[in-house]
């Protein structure tokens, strides 16, 4: 029933007396709210197209192969993204590494495992509030235990160091996400399964896990996404902001120092000359260009495995 | 297909004595004496909330999954004691099929495999499949499809797969919960006639809230009824177990007359 002319039903209505339809009133306020979703939609899209036509414009033009393959150096016109990038996706790869098997298989034996009692819920209540804390402290955290206590292992203020930090900053979103993707695979499947004989390893591998990995996919390639922008825990854990190698392509360069995509671009943007600010633009659209390829993947793997799932 | 050379002890193969099952500190059902035979099928009847369901799923230890449920008394299976016995290796023996068709979300072929490959089997696969299918009156239907996803089938298929999955890892005992109450008249009548050639090699154990359908399909028949205790919830117990013939015609019980002609329930 559409709403051509509310006078017309006015009738229909008041032909039962019990009934105060106000039908005019109840379709201008659902226009109004309509209007109202639309408007913050509007906002949240626009402060995005913002920001993306700003640092096109200032940042596009100086975009090029050797600005993504030079180091960083004073003067602004040679300098490059190369050893920010590099360690940014050396981060992003260790981080991934140590993070989802930690965090997914925390995930799952909280979730299928753990019985309900004091102690597991002292722990969930835990896990939410350590998803909340802020990255400074968790630099902290990461400084004291990696990089001092730590040091015969990760050598001081190295890539591994700043992986490990990372790691724990968002070891409590891919624990939740894990839990809340295992949330959704129907009971009915695990009593099936447990009932044809099956242990509960078997059960959770087999038929409960491969449906859960869409959510737990998603979840982790955002929770990654956040940690490729982190910059406060990275810097107090003492990522170099003048680095002019990169780390060698081995086990041993995880132990060398680093830096990353954010930090040179807040080294770029604190300094007074406006070509660094072209630059920071432009080291601003490869980050997100690295994003735009880890939300895409996400998206894709989750098509992917959703699609297997019937 | 593995025949059980051992000589048939008992004619009873589940038997229960003193059987009462707690939910907590809950009794939901109390003190059930039953002797299922071998072979033949029994019809589990009573009211919502008689405990026919919690009864049934002790039978292969199914309540162990509920956090605080246990029992008290004895459950016997082959005349030892299931609460002794591996629960695991207890489940392939006794299978079960729920009321709702929960087949997994893979290709039907997978639906059938996943049982056999937990338990270990060692023949040929694709036989088992095919011998499991034509057992539940499937295959005709899906022979030519066992890679399309078993949630691709409709409700009454859906149903006769999860049998099927059950049959596959060669139980003894058949636990059947309400399988036919999400199912349409044709589809039940059609898993009803697959009863009767399955109780020759296997024991089936039915809860049904149908009483046409108890007496259409079973030998035997155990009513149970509810009653309210103090806190006001309802604990179950067995009111009477005797062949369908006398549940249905000339029950002892006042309560059992009642039920059956449809006075309440």
């Amino acid at each position: 029933m559409t709403a051509q002319d509310p006078k017309a039903f006015q009738n229909y209505s008041e032909a039962n007396p019990n009934f105060n339809a106000s039908l005019s009133d109840r379709y201008r306020l659902d226009k109004i709210l309509e209007f109202a979703a639309w408007t913050a939609t509007f906002f949240g899209l626009a402060m995005l197209v913002i920001l993306l036509i700003t640092v096109f414009r200032d940042g596009l033009f100086r975009l090029n192969w050797s600005f993504i393959t030079s180091y960083p150096s004073r003067n602004p016109s040679a300098a490059g993204i190369l050893s920010p990038l590099v360690g940014s996706i050396w981060l992003l790869i260790t981080v991934a590494l140590v993070s989802f098997p930690l965090g997914v298989g925390a995930g799952i034996y909280l979730e299928e495992y753990a019985s309900d009692n004091w102690l597991t819920r002292f722990v969930d209540i835990n896990i939410a509030n350590l998803a909340a804390v802020p990255s400074i402290i968790y630099g902290l955290l990461g400084l004291q235990l990696f990089v001092r206590w730590m040091f015969p292992i990760t050598n001081g203020r190295s890539v591994l160091a700043g992986a490990l930090t990372l790691s724990l900053l968002i070891l409590p979103v891919i624990i939740i996400a894990t839990r809340e993707a295992l949330r959704t695979v129907p009971d009915s499947i695990r009593q099936a399964g447990y009932a044809l004989g099956a242990t509960k390893w078997q059960v959770i591998r087999i038929q409960v896990f491969p449906l859960a990995l869409p959510g737990i996919l998603t979840g982790t390639i955002l929770a990654l996404s956040r940690a490729i922008g982190e910059t406060a825990s990275l810097i107090t854990i003492g990522a170099l902001t003048f680095i002019a190698f990169v780390p060698e392509l081995s086990l041993k360069g995880l132990q060398s120092p680093f830096t990353a995509l954010p930090i040179q671009i807040y080294n770029w943007v604190s300094r007074p000359q406006p070509e660094f600010h072209t630059n920071a633009a432009a080291a601003i659209i490869v980050l997100m260009i690295l994003l735009l390829l880890m939300n895409t993947t996400a998206i894709v793997l989750r098509n992917k495995f959703q699609k297997a799932r019937g | 297909m593995v025949i059980n050379s051992k000589i048939a002890t008992s004619e009873y193969i589940l038997r229960t004595e003193q059987l009462s099952v707690f939910y907590g500190n809950f009794k939901a059902v109390r003190d059930v004496n039953l002797d299922i035979s071998r072979n033949k099928i029994t019809a589990f009847i009573g009211p919502s909330g008689c405990g026919k369901s919690t009864v049934l799923r002790c039978f292969n230890r199914l309540n162990d999954l509920i956090p605080g449920a246990r029992i008290e008394g004895r459950i016997t299976f082959e005349d030892k004691d299931i609460a002794k016995m591996d629960s695991i290796a207890l489940r392939r023996r006794v299978g079960m099929v729920f009321q709702k068709p929960n087949p997994f979300p893979k290709s039907i072929y997978e639906n059938i495999a996943f049982g056999a490959r937990v338990n270990g089997y060692r023949g040929d696969m694709d036989e088992l499949v095919e011998r499991s299918l034509r057992q539940a009156a499937l295959w005709n239907e899906v022979k030519d499809k066992l890679k399309q996803s078993g949630l691709s089938l409709s409700g009454g298929q859906q149903q006769r797969l999860c049998i099927a999955r059950a049959l596959a890892i060669e139980p003894e005992v058949l636990l059947m919960d309400e399988p036919c109450s999400a199912l349409d008249p044709i589809s039940t009548l059609r898993v009803e006639e697959l009863l009767q050639e399955l109780k020759q090699q296997y024991t089936i154990i039915i809860v049904t809230h149908n009483m046409q359908q108890a007496a259409r399909v079973s030998d035997k028949t155990a009513f149970f009824n509810a009653q309210a205790t103090e806190t006001g919830s309802k604990s179950g117990y067995l009111v009477e177990y005797s062949s369908t013939e006398v549940i249905f015609k000339n029950p002892k019980q006042e309560d059992t007359r009642d039920y059956v002609s449809g006075r309440f329930g």
